[in-house]
């Protein structure tokens, strides 16, 4: 069965993984900007990232035959420096209109500043005032609660918001039902440690059902794995779900929700046998 | 969409994981009241013994309440506190 990793750092991992993805049935990726592990000294450093996310990490993929997209933004952990931030933002709306790009993502909060919330409120302005769809991050392990009520506070609080077009990413147990209610699409990550493993997502799933959940490896340069939606799958098929249900957490959801980019534009591939 | 299963046989397909990860916690105390001093007084250690008693508790979402227990508290005001 194919499937989508519709958030994963590629920029991380070796070429070696995209084969291996491949081979796993991985027909798309999406790929968020983020913080590399360290802050950049500069905008030009974002400009260089961007560009690698724009040119050159799509033909890296698709020379492993996956179609690559990106999202464009500046992550909560360099947002803290509300000047530097709005050097890196006025970058992003030539970057925005690149081929591959999805919208603005992914943006969102780290510890709560008010300079976070400052930077985050910009890039929320840029998305809306340019139509774009969003993708948020949010915050890790004790801050995650309050992080994601903040998030979700700052949306309601605009009109011009379709909740259908934004998406909550890193949701875990005590955040996921506030996403859905809040008419978003909730993310969830399977990562070794930290955030969900693929019980706990299929525990999240049969509670919840399937509507409006995406699953990602979110594999960066920390621990992690860029096989872990196949082994979300494993565990779905070995907790007895159907095949339809799987294919639509993992292929049709992330169809639908990336769908609505006007640069989104895969051909599905004629399905492999499973 | 709950699949349907009995606990029975959810028991059945984990008891061994339940199994390990019991046995991996019980190990890892055991490592703390190896080493020198305590840890008694880290607020950290107050959230796990707490998080324990959730575990026996027999109240249902306990993961989620667990992951409330290592969450910082969000107050709903926290926009007042701005400027403008």
């Amino acid at each position: 069965m194919n499937f989508i990793d519709p958030h994963i750092h590629i920029a991380s991992r070796t070429t070696d993984d995209l084969a291996t993805m491949a081979r796993m049935g991985c027909t798309v990726v999406a790929e968020p900007a983020f913080w590399m592990g360290y802050n950049r000294s500069g905008t030009n450093s974002f400009h260089d990232y961007f560009r690698q996310l724009t040119e050159w990490e799509p033909k890296r993929c698709a020379d492993c035959g996956i179609e690559h997209y990106a999202w464009m933004g500046i992550n909560a952990k360099e947002a803290e420096d509300v000047g530097f931030a709005r050097e890196v933002i006025a970058e992003l709306p030539q970057f925005l209109k690149r081929p591959n790009v999805l919208g603005v993502g992914e943006i969102g909060l780290h510890k709560c500043t008010g300079n976070e919330v400052t930077t985050l409120e910009t890039l929320i302005d840029l998305a809306l005032s340019s139509g774009e769809q969003m993708l948020f991050h949010t915050p890790h392990l004790e801050d995650k609660y309050k992080g994601t009520r903040m998030i979700l506070d700052l949306l309601a609080g605009q009109p011009r918001v379709d909740p259908a077009r934004v998406c909550i990413d890193h949701c875990e147990e005590h955040t996921i039902r506030l996403a859905l209610e809040a008419g978003h699409w909730a993310g969830i990550t399977l990562y070794p440690t930290t955030k969900a493993t693929p019980e706990r997502t299929v525990d999240m799933i049969e509670i919840y059902g399937p509507e409006r959940i995406l699953v990602n490896s979110s594999a960066d340069w920390g621990p992690s794995n860029p096989l872990a939606v196949p082994d979300f799958m494993f565990t779905m098929r070995r907790r007895g779900h159907e095949p339809a249900v799987i294919r639509k957490v993992v292929y049709d959801n992330p169809l639908q929700f990336m769908g609505q980019s006007r640069n989104f534009h895969f051909t599905a591939p004629a399905e492999s046998s499973e | 969409m709950p699949v349907s299963r009995s606990a029975k046989e959810t028991l059945d397909r984990e008891f061994l994981s339940f199994r390990a990860k019991l046995i991996d916690l019980a190990a890892a105390l055991d490592r703390m009241e190896r080493g020198e001093g305590t840890a008694e007084e880290d607020p950290r250690w107050e959230q796990l013994q707490r998080a324990i008693e959730l575990l026996a508790s027999g109240e249902p979402d306990r993961a989620g309440r667990m992951q409330m227990l290592f969450s910082l508290p969000y107050d709903p005001r926290w926009r007042s506190g701005r400027s403008p």
